[in-house]
């Protein structure tokens, strides 16, 4: 992206022969965009940080009462881990953490696969189709993804739900994700270096293996985190296609929250928060772009 | 039996026909070079003999046996890419391995040629850096060390000395005069810089519009050129419309308007009334002050209208009396004086009857 | 150079087009498409949809049923409601702290930003559960106030990011300028700034919008049974009420709806273009 350099700024308005006629509360500072812009700086800063607290004070409250030592969400007793302890000996949970776990294993290696695939194609054959097809569940509301593959399922295949139409499911939406930043980093690379291969003797095999495929190993990197992450988090979708026989840790969750609020959510609540954090954080060190790439 | 043989080549790309009905014979060991302005085909031409592109019409043959359908890995011939298409992620050894490795040579021996080459290229102590922590002339040696390693019958550089600043290309092109004398491989050329093609060429194919406009060695191409294009393409030039008077064997009688009488040589059987350019390198002509005889046959008064000052010489602008702007160089060689004559100043520009080139329109 | 690249693709171009168009071909564009047929089907006996056998012709029944009820209309325009709430909410909220990042140092605008996304990394449903929490106490919940607060918070980040990435490409000079020929600091925003920041808007309302329209889980966990949005109709039509039909000329009703503010959103940030070329 084209970033304009920082540019010196004038440290007054007087600087520029016509002072500023009556500026006044937000926009005066903000419009001249001064690090020292007085009354103006000081209510954009203020509205940022209010802003800012209402993204995190919520999160920091579950994370909190997760190590308080009471049943009841109310007030703050004082500190301990039982809540965690107890995580450890709910098999309901267990099992739900171990069916993510496994879901989000095999559908990001698949979806960094297939997304891998598309990427390349996109970027280097550009089918008119395929990034209708690519992109589309990922910009689509969830639950119409959701409720068409549970429709397909059901009707179509008669296939009772479970792990199989939950994989697909998240292989369908994750794919997108793992192509765009495939796409991405072979569209900032020189295409001569493939050409350069070719030239000097590799075979089109010979080039993916030795050019191709290592030049683009970080962007597969994030692209599976990416996947994992999409996969272990994801409520919508799961929900209509998981059938009755198979819970995943969102499901767990969701049905946990509906009846009341316990510790033990807070529990789950944070250590899903760290491991999506976690990976999320890791997969950006690969691509820098990634964290954009998720909206 | 030349080495590489172009046969009527032709691609169009849609509508355009970026190449039409191109033949050219390159000999082995020639440093030949195709020159012209951006988008005259020269490029396509390159990436056809690379096998990245396909001909339409016409065939590319390589000691006589033709290329077609043979893809570029199987062609005994490297390329160096105007963005040197360095491979990022491998070291500048593992770079110029890449081609003996692909070609199944033994680890032992592709030791050996890389030190050869890296040594070739002067880069012996840069053989574990990586391509983004080379200069722009470090990777330019690269390129050109990985496409040599594999002794590849010919290596075809595509505008290879674009991306380096003034002073770095001049020493280049040395360096690549050198480099292709001592390793007597064929080397095929693309430029835009009729600079280069003089300095470093063989032979050089001037190109228009995907077609080849003369085909020469340079100090031809210079004094001899075929057309006005090619004329005017390479170096600076005076354009003078003339109409043939007399033509008898070598000597040839020219009339430009408001001007009179040009004296020329010509070899060839030119009729009377013909129309036609008169070129005129202006180095070849000599500005006198207008009072100083000059035993020249052509001999023209004017007044200088613009001096360019440039230090080892001086580019004079002389206004004929048919109006007409005639440049003239003049080196600025006597000791003590810059310059000879000033602006304003009445002049007499000359020069000798072979100095100048007739060309048919 | 500028001679088109044009290579010989052969079986390369297939061993990697085929597999992700298959796949998606099947998993995705067919059962988009199965929706759309199941719109025109009758319910069957035990729910879901009638037999293909037994019903030769298609039926109109599903959305004849939908149009003949107001409930419905009631809460297709409910749900455009709080989309358009929060969306208004969403900009009002995200402006300044889009602003803050793009006019701060450029070493810490990567920080600033990355304080935005983190929050996302915390699961959809604990972010609505962290509601439940803090709205609960102060019997805030089950209420028109907690959807709002609800999605606000889940979309929020949606709209900063596209509204930062426009802001951080407008040329301070502008502002300089315009204050040099006599703009007041108010005159300079709505009549510079904000209106080249209309296609970040634009694309951080469709991004807000649009997954606000399909939502069914902030309403089911922090609304009342009145708060029910479109989301919350499919959904029952599928899992409880097992009536496919209308539940999938719901889901065409709302992918309509969709593609129509998609196809708005592509035209108006179009149309901004034209006049935000120094931006761009």
């Amino acid at each position: 992206m084209n970033r304009p350099p920082p540019s010196p700024r004038p440290k007054g308005g007087g600087d520029y022969g016509s002072p500023p006629k009556g500026g006044s509360g937000l926009l005066a500072g903000a419009a001249l965009g001064r690090p020292g812009g007085g009354a103006g700086r000081f209510w954009l800063w203020a509205a940022s940080l209010a802003t800012y607290a209402f993204l995190y004070i919520p999160l920091a409250v579950v994370v909190l009462f997760s190590f308080n030592d009471s049943l009841l969400n109310a007030e703050w007793v004082g500190f301990t881990t039982r809540w965690y302890v107890k995580l450890l000996h709910d098999d309901d949970m267990l099992r739900a953490a171990a069916n993510s776990l496994l879901i989000a294993l095999v559908s990001s290696s698949v979806s960094t696969v297939l997304g891998a695939m598309a990427g390349l194609a996109m970027h280097r054959y550009r089918p008119r189709w395929l990034p209708f097809l690519v992109l589309t569940p990922v910009a689509m509301p969830e639950i119409l993804l959701g409720v068409s593959l549970l429709l397909f399922f059901r009707q179509v295949l008669d296939l009772s739900l479970g792990l199989f139409s939950i994989l697909v499911a998240h292989i369908t939406f994750s794919i997108g994700f793992v192509a765009v930043i495939v796409r991405a980093r072979l569209a900032g690379m020189d295409e001569s270096i493939f050409e350069a291969a070719r030239d000097l003797g590799a075979t089109p095999w010979a080039t993916f293996r030795r050019i191709t495929l290592p030049l683009i190993m970080p962007a597969l990197m994030a692209g599976f985190l990416m996947a994992f992450t999409l996969s272990i988090d994801d409520f919508v979708i799961t929900f209509f296609v998981a059938g009755v026989g198979v819970n995943t840790l969102p499901l767990q969750i969701y049905s946990m929250i509906k009846v009341a609020v316990t510790p033990e959510v807070n529990a789950i609540s944070t250590l899903l928060m760290a491991l999506t954090l976690t990976l999320i954080l890791a997969a950006s060190r690969f691509a820098p772009d990634v964290l954009k790439a998720r909206q | 039996m030349a080495l590489l043989e172009i046969r009527n080549l032709t691609r169009r790309f849609g509508t355009l026909e970026a190449v039409k009905d191109v033949s050219l014979f390159i000999e082995a060991g020639e440093f030949f070079t195709l020159l012209g302005p951006s988008g005259c085909g020269k490029t396509t031409i390159l990436r056809m003999i690379a096998g990245f592109d396909a001909p339409d019409a016409g065939e590319i043959l390589l000691d006589g046996v033709s290329l077609a359908g043979v893809p570029p890995e199987r062609r005994p011939l490297h390329t160096v890419f105007q963005s040197y298409a360095l491979f990022p992620h491998m070291t500048v050894a593992g770079n110029i391995a890449f081609p003996l490795e692909m070609a199944g040579k033994s680890a032992l021996e592709i030791r050996r040629r890389v030190g050869e080459t890296l040594a070739l290229v002067h880069l012996e102590d840069k053989a574990a850096s990586f391509p983004h922590e080379l200069s722009g002339g470090q990777k330019q040696r690269v390129a050109l060390a990985r496409g040599l390693v594999n002794q590849p019958r010919l290596l075809l550089l595509d505008e290879p000395l674009g991306a380096l600043d003034a002073k770095l290309r001049v020493e280049m092109q040395i360096e690549l005069i050198a480099l292709q004398r001592e390793v007597g491989i064929t080397f095929i050329f693309v430029t835009h810089s009729q600079q280069e093609a003089l300095a470093l060429s063989h032979r050089i194919a001037v190109m228009r519009d995907g077609r080849v406009e003369q085909c020469d060695e340079p100090d031809q191409l210079y004094t001899q050129p075929a057309n006005r294009f090619v004329a005017d393409f390479i170096g600076k030039i005076n354009l003078i419309e003339v109409e043939v008077r007399s033509s008898s064997k070598v000597l040839l009688g020219l009339h430009a308007t408001g001007l009179g009488e040009i004296a020329a040589t010509d070899a060839r059987p030119i009729a009377v009334g013909e129309r036609g350019v008169f070129a005129l390198r202006p180095e070849l002509i000599r500005v006198f002050g207008h009072r100083e005889s000059a035993d020249l046959k052509n001999r023209f008064e004017g007044v200088v209208r613009e001096l360019l000052y440039l230090g080892d010489v001086t580019l004079y602008k002389v206004e004929l009396a048919n109006g007409a702007l005639i440049e003239a160089l003049m080196p600025n060689a006597a000791p003590g004086r810059a310059k000879f004559h000033e602006v304003g100043d009445a002049v007499a520009v000359c020069w000798r009857h072979d100095a100048g080139v007739y060309l048919r329109n | 150079m500028t001679a088109p690249r044009t290579q010989p693709a052969g079986l390369s171009k297939w061993v990697v087009t085929l597999p992700p168009t298959v796949f998606l071909l099947a998993f995705f564009l067919l059962p988009a498409l199965i929706v759309v047929l199941a719109g025109f089907r009758e319910t069957g006996e035990f729910g879901g949809l009638a037999p293909v056998d037994s019903v030769a012709a298609l039926s109109l029944d599903a959305y004849r049923f939908l149009l003949g009820d107001v409930i419905y209309l009631e809460i297709f325009a409910r749900s455009f409601l709080v989309a358009t709430l929060t969306t208004l909410i969403c900009i009002v909220l995200a402006y300044p702290l889009a602003w803050l990042i793009a006019r701060s140092p450029r070493q810490r605008r990567d920080f600033l930003v990355l304080l935005v996304i983190l929050p996302f990394a915390s699961n959809f449903l604990v972010r609505i559960y962290a509601w439940i929490m803090l709205l609960g106490p102060a019997n805030l919940l089950y209420t028109p106030f907690a959807v709002i607060v609800g999605m606000v918070y889940a979309h929020l980040p949606f709209m900063v990011l596209p509204l930062y990435t426009n802001l951080e490409k407008h040329d301070p000079a502008l502002l300089e300028a315009a204050q040099d020929l006599g703009a007041d600091a108010w005159t300079r925003f709505w009549r510079v700034t904000f209106p080249l920041s209309l296609p970040g808007i634009f694309s951080g309302s469709a991004l807000v919008f649009i997954p606000v329209l399909g939502m069914f889980a902030v309403p089911e966990l922090l609304g009342g049974t009145g708060d029910i949005l479109i989301g919350n109709l499919i959904k029952e039509q599928f899992l409880e009420n097992r009536d496919w039909p209308l539940g999938s000329a719901l889901s065409i009703m709302l992918t309509a709806c969709v593609l129509a503010l998609a196809g708005l959103a592509a035209w108006a940030a179009k149309r901004g273009l034209h006049g935000t070329e120094a931006v761009t």
